[in-house]
C-alpha cells in the first residue's frame, strides 16, 4: 500500500511539474520568451533575496532560542572552562561576521537588482579595500590562534610527575569499554593483545608485578578535583573516547597508547542537581513518557525513567554497533571513590580465583 | 589526434571536420572535449541521484529509528528486511554517499564537466592538448563509476568503514561485513578513478599552458580557467598520495603486510600483524583528503566568479587578488591536512602547527568572499538562475566557512570533532557550495552545451527550494552537534540524553526530502530543455569570454574560421569612456576579441 501511494505521489508530482511548465510556456508565448532574466524577474528575485536573508536571520534566532538547551552544560573539568571561554569568543565573533556579511550580500542583491536603464559602476580594483579586508582577518585570526595554542598546549601537556595524578587505562574493543586502574603503585602493568587468554581479557602480562594490583572495571569512577591521566588502548579497530561533559576526546588506536588528561571538577551528584540538568532531564522524561504510552499501547515495554549520568561514548566509526558503545562515568568525592575501588578485585585476585576453581 | 593546433592561428582550418564520424566516434568514444564534457555531466548527475537517494534513506532512519519503512526492503533487500534498516547497511549508505558525492559528483561531475567544456573554449583552443587521453580519462571514470555501483551488490554489503576508510576497520572483513568484497571493489574503483583524474588533470594543465590563443596572457584568463588550472595542479600533487595509501591498504588486506595494522585481537584470534600504524593511513589519506576539498570547491568558485561578473554587468572586483587567493588557497591546502587528526593520537605539537596553517587559509577565503560582495555593489544585477546559485554559493561558503574557524582550532576541535557540527560544517562549505557551483555552471553554460535554453522559471523554483532546504537541513544540524551527538550513529536512542534531539532530526529530514524533491524540478528542466528547450542565441548572457564567439551548433575545432585573437581581459563590463558613454555605444559589454577602441585605456592587471 505504501509503495502504491508513493508511486502515486511521485506520479502526481511529475504531472504537476509538467502542467506547471505548460502553463508557464503558455503564459510566456506572447511576451518575452528568451529565458533570460528581464526586469520583472530581476525585481522579484531581488526582493526574494532580501526575504531570504530575513529567513536566515529568523532561522538563526529560532535555533539559538529553541535549541538553547542543546548546548552542553558548563564544563565538568578544569581545562573545560578555558575551552568554553574560547568557544564563546569564537562563536560571538563568527556570528557577528555572519550577520554582517550575509546582510551585505543579500542587501546588495536586492538594492542593485537590475533595471534596463541602470548602469553598473566599472569598479575593478582598489588596493586600499583589499588591504583592509586582508589585514582585519589577519589580526583577528592571530588573536584566536594565539589564545587557542596556549590552551591547546595546556591541555595536551601531560606531566605524570606533576602533582599526584590518577592513572587509568581506557581499553576499547568492539563494542565496549573497560577501565583499568593502576592500583596501589599507581603504575599500570604491561599489556599486549598477544597475552589475551581466558579471563585475562585485556592481555595483561602476567609476569609483570605492576599488573597484579591493577583493577579492571566496566564503570569509570573518578575522584573529584584530582587529575586523571588516561592511557588508551584498543584491541581491534580505531575507537575514540569522547567525554563531552569534560571537553575531552582522544582516538584509541590499536598498536599504540594514546593519552589525555583532565581534572574533573563537578561530581555526578552536583551535575544532576544543577539547574540546567534538572530542566533538561525533566524535558527528556516528558518525551520518554509520551513515547512509552505509544509503546505500551503497542504491547511493548515502557521506557525507563532517565536519571543523568556522565558517559563516555565511542566517536570513531568502529563497526555495526558503533552507535551503542558507551561507558558510565561517575565523578564522586575522594572517599566514595576509595570505597568503591576497594570493592573491586585486583587482577591478581582474579587470577588466583580462576586458578583455585 | 585530429586536432592540429600548431601556430596556424591565422589561416582557416579547412582540414577540419572532414573525417567521417560514426555514431560511435561522435557520441561514445568521442575525443571532442564538448562531448566528453557532456558525458562527464550526465554520468555525474546519475551518480548524484544515487548519492542523494542514499542520503534520504539514512536521514529517514535517523528521524524515525523505530519506524518500519517498506522502502528499505524494496531498495536494500535483505538489509532492510521487514522495513527495518540493518545497522551495517546504514554505515554502508553513509560511506557510499560520501564517496559518491565527493569523488564522483563534485570532483568528476563538476571539474570534469566544466574543465573539459571551458578550458579549450575560453582560452581559444580547438580542443584539449590530447583528445585521446581525454577520452581515456572519461572512460576510466565511467568504469570506476560502474565498479562503485556494482560494489553495492556485494554479498556482505558495500564498503562501510566511512568514506575515509580508516584501517583497521576497512582492512579486516572480520571487523565489519562491508570490508570484504565491498571494500575490495571500492579500492579498485578508486584506483581507476585516480588514474582517470590524473589523466584529466595533466591534460588540463598542459592545455592551459600551451594552447592559449594569441593575446591570451595568463592575466587575461577568465577566473574559471585559473580555478580549473590550479585545481588540476593540486589534483596532480595530491591524488597520487591517495593511490599509494590505497595500494598499501590493498597489500595489508590481501598480502598480509602490516603497514597500518599492529597488535590486533579480533574474533578470538590474534593477528600476526605487527608494527604498522593506522595514523600513517590517516596522514596519507588526508594529504589528498584536504586538498580534495579545494579540488571540489575551487572550480565552483571559478564558475561563480565568471557568472557573478557577467550577471552583475561589472568586472569581478580585485582580479589579481582573486588569482592570488586561488594560488594561496591551493598552496595552503596541501599543508593543513593535520587538522583532521587533532585527536588522532599524533604529537600535539603537530596540532599546533596545523592550527596555525589552517587558520591562515581563512584569510584568502575571506578576501574572496569580500570581493564577491563588492562585485555586487553598484552592479546592475541580472537574476538569471545561474546568478542566484552563484549568490547562494557565496552565502553558504560564508556560513560554512565561518564554523571552520572553530573546527580548525585544535583546542575547540576536541569537543566537536566527529560530531554533527562537523557534518553541518563541511556540507555547507564544500557540499552545498560546490553543488551550487555545479548548478550555476549548468544553467549558465547549458546554451553552450546543448544549444538550448533552460526554462528560467523552473530554475527559480529549483533555486529557492534548494536554498531553503539546504539551510533548513544544515543550520539546525550545528546545534545537534553542539549537544555532542556523534556522526555515523545508526540511532541515538541508546543515549536517553539525546532524546530531546528527535524533533530536530525529524525537521532536518523533512527539509532534506523537500530539498531532494526540488532536484526533480531541475532534472525535468534539464532533460526537457535538451529536447524541447528554446533554441539559444549565440551569446544569451551578453558575456565577454571566448566561448560565446563560437557558433551555437557544435563543430569539431570550435571556431569555423581562424581562432580569434584576444585583445583585452574578460571583465570589461559596463566600461565607459571619459565622457561616461559605454566603450562600444549602446552595449554594456566588450568581448575579449574586440580590439581596444580609440582613446580607450586598457585595464592594467
Amino acid at each position: 500500500m505504501t509503495v502504491f501511494l508513493t508511486i502515486v505521489v511521485i506520479a502526481l508530482f511529475g504531472i504537476t511539474l509538467w502542467q506547471m511548465s505548460k502553463i508557464l510556456k503558455l503564459s510566456q508565448a506572447k511576451t518575452d520568451n528568451s529565458q533570460v532574466a528581464n526586469d520583472k524577474d530581476n525585481n522579484l528575485q531581488g526582493k526574494l533575496m532580501l526575504a531570504f536573508v530575513i529567513f536566515i536571520y529568523l532561522l538563526t534566532i529560532y535555533c539559538f532560542v529553541q535549541y538553547d538547551s542543546y548546548f552542553l552544560p558548563e564544563s565538568a573539568s578544569e581545562h573545560g572552562v578555558d575551552y568554553d571561554r574560547l568557544m564563546f569568543i569564537s562563536m560571538v565573533l563568527i556570528m557577528i561576521v555572519q550577520i554582517l556579511t550575509q546582510g551585505l550580500l543579500h542587501f546588495f542583491s536586492y538594492k542593485y537588482r537590475g533595471k534596463k536603464e541602470n548602469k553598473a559602476l566599472f569598479f575593478a580594483d582598489n588596493d586600499k579595500l583589499e588591504f583592509i579586508w586582508t589585514i582585519i582577518p589577519v589580526i583577528v585570526l592571530a588573536g584566536l590562534i594565539i589564545y587557542g595554542l596556549f590552551t591547546w598546549t595546556d591541555i595536551m601537556n601531560i606531566d605524570e610527575e606533576d602533582g599526584d595524578p590518577l592513572i587509568v587505562e581506557l581499553y576499547a574493543y568492539q563494542f565496549d569499554w573497560r577501565a583499568r586502574y593502576s592500583g596501589e603503585d599507581n603504575e599500570l602493568g604491561k599489556a599486549n593483545v598477544r597475552f589475551i587468554e581466558g579471563i585475562n581479557t585485556l592481555g595483561l602480562d602476567v609476569s609483570d608485578t605492576y599488573g597484579k594490583d591493577d583493577k579492571i572495571t566496566n564503570e569509570l569512577h573518578l575522584p573529584v578535583n584530582r587529575k586523571v591521566i588516561f592511557k588508551m588502548r584498543s584491541q581491534d579497530v580505531l575507537h575514540s573516547a569522547y567525554m563531552p561533559f569534560f571537553r575531552a576526546q582522544m582516538n584509541v588506536v590499536p598498536g599504540m597508547i594514546t593519552e589525555f588528561a583532565y581534572t574533573p571538577t563537578v561530581t555526578s551528584e552536583e551535575m544532576r542537581n544543577s539547574e540546567f540538568m534538572v530542566e533538561k532531564v525533566a524535558t527528556i522524561n516528558k518525551i520518554r513518557k509520551e513515547k512509552s504510552k505509544k509503546l505500551v499501547a503497542a504491547g511493548d515495554e515502557a521506557l525507563e525513567e532517565y536519571t543523568f549520568e556522565y558517559y563516555l561514548l565511542c566517536n570513531k566509526i568502529c563497526g555495526v554497533s558503533h552507535y551503542n558503545m558507551q561507558m558510565k562515568i561517575i565523578v564522586e568525592s575522594e572517599e566514595d571513590y576509595k570505597a568503591w575501588l576497594k570493592t573491586q578485585p585486583t587482577f591478581g585476585e582474579q587470577l588466583s580465583a580462576q586458578a583455585s576453581n | 589526434m585530429s586536432v592540429n593546433q600548431g601556430d596556424n592561428h591565422d589561416h582557416d582550418h579547412d582540414d577540419h571536420g572532414h573525417h567521417k564520424e560514426t555514431f560511435i566516434t561522435k557520441y561514445i568514444f568521442s575525443q571532442d572535449h564538448k562531448m566528453i564534457s557532456k558525458q562527464y555531466l550526465i554520468t555525474g548527475l546519475i551518480m548524484g541521484i544515487i548519492g542523494i537517494a542514499m542520503s534520504l534513506l539514512f536521514r529517514m532512519q535517523l528521524a524515525w529509528p523505530d519506524h518500519q519503512f517498506t522502502i528499505y526492503e524494496i531498495l536494500l533487500g535483505k538489509f532492510g528486511e521487514d522495513g527495518v534498516m540493518d545497522p551495517g547497511i546504514y554505515l554502508a549508505l553513509v560511506t557510499i554517499h560520501g564517496t559518491i558525492m565527493v569523488f564522483f559528483v563534485l570532483t568528476a561531475g563538476l571539474s570534469g564537466t566544466f574543465s573539459n567544456l571551458l578550458i579549450p573554449l575560453q582560452i581559444g583552443a580547438r580542443d584539449m592538448a590530447s583528445g585521446f587521453l581525454n577520452m581515456i580519462s572519461y572512460w576510466l571514470f565511467f568504469l570506476s563509476s560502474v565498479i562503485m555501483v556494482l560494489s553495492l551488490f556485494a554479498e556482505a554489503g558495500p564498503a562501510s568503514a566511512g568514506w575515509t576508510i580508516y584501517p583497521p576497520l576497512s582492512a579486516l572483513p572480520q571487523a565489519i561485513g562491508g570490508s570484504g568484497t565491498g571494500m575490495t571493489l571500492w579500492l579498485v574503483s578508486m584506483a581507476i578513478f585516480i588514474a582517470s583524474s590524473l589523466l584529466g588533470s595533466l591534460n588540463y594543465v598542459v592545455t592551459v599552458i600551451n594552447l592559449r590563443t594569441k593575446g591570451m596572457s595568463m592575466t587575461r584568463l577568465p577566473l574559471t580557467i585559473w580555478a580549473f588550472f590550479v585545481t588540476a595542479i593540486i589534483g596532480v600533487v595530491s591524488f597520487p598520495v591517495l593511490l599509494s595509501a590505497a595500494l598499501l591498504l590493498i597489500m595489508d588486506r590481501s598480502f598480509g603486510t602490516s603497514f597500518y595494522l599492529s597488535d590486533i585481537y579480533i574474533q578470538g584470534e590474534v593477528l600476526h600483524n605487527q608494527g604498522g600504524s593506522p595514523v600513517l593511513f590517516e596522514h596519507l589519506f588526508w594529504f589528498l583528503g584536504h586538498p580534495e576539498v579545494y579540488i571540489v570547491l575551487l572550480p565552483a568558485l571559478g564558475i561563480t566568479s565568471e557568472i557573478i561578473a557577467t550577471n552583475a554587468r561589472k568586472p569581478i572586483f580585485g582580479y589579481r587578488a582573486m588569482v592570488a587567493s586561488i594560488l594561496a588557497i591551493a598552496f595552503l591546502s596541501t599543508i593543513v591536512w593535520g587538522h583532521h587528526m587533532f585527536v588522532s593520537g599524533m604529537n600535539p605539537f603537530l596540532g599546533s602547527v596545523f592550527t596555525f596553517t589552517t587558520l591562515l587559509i581563512a584569510i584568502p577565503s575571506a578576501v574572496k568572499a569580500f570581493n564577491y560582495i563588492t562585485t555586487l555593489w553598484k552592479g546592475n544585477l541580472q537574476f538569471n538562475p545561474a546568478m542566484l546559485f552563484s549568490i547562494g554559493l557565496v552565502s553558504t561558503f560564508i556560513t560554512g566557512g565561518l564554523t571552520g574557524i572553530i573546527l580548525g582550532d585544535s583546542t575547540l576541535d576536541i569537543n566537536v570533532h566527529d560530531t554533527y557540527f562537523v557534518v553541518a560544517h563541511f556540507h555547507l562549505v564544500m557540499g552545498i557550495s560546490a553543488l551550487y557551483g555545479l548548478f550555476a555552471g549548468v544553467y549558465h553554460w547549458f546554451p553552450k552545451m546543448y544549444g538550448k535554453m533552460m526554462n528560467k522559471n523552473l530554475g527559480y523554483v529549483h533555486f529557492w527550494i534548494t536554498a531553503i532546504g539546504a539551510y533548513g537541513v544544515f543550520f539546525p544540524m550545528h546545534f545537534v552537534g553542539m549537544a555532542g551527538l556523534p556522526r555515523r550513529y545508526y540511532t541515538n536512542s541508546n543515549f536517553p540524553y539525546f532524546d530531546d534531539l528527535t524533533d530536530t532530526n525529524v525537521l532536518i529530514t523533512a527539509f532534506a526530502i523537500f530539498a531532494a524533491a526540488g532536484q526533480l524540478v531541475f532534472l525535468y528542466n534539464f532533460i526537457s530543455s535538451i529536447f524541447y528547450g528554446k533554441k539559444a542565441v549565440q551569446n544569451p548572457w551578453k558575456s565577454n569570454t571566448l566561448e560565446w564567439t563560437t557558433p551555437v551548433e557544435h563543430m569539431h575545432g570550435n571556431w569555423p574560421g581562424a581562432i580569434p585573437h584576444v585583445h583585452r581581459w574578460p571583465y570589461d563590463y559596463s566600461k565607459t569612456n571619459e565622457n561616461g558613454e559605454y566603450v562600444i555605444a549602446g552595449q554594456d559589454f566588450v568581448s575579449q576579441v574586440t580590439p581596444l577602441q580609440e582613446g580607450e585605456e586598457e585595464m592594467h592587471h
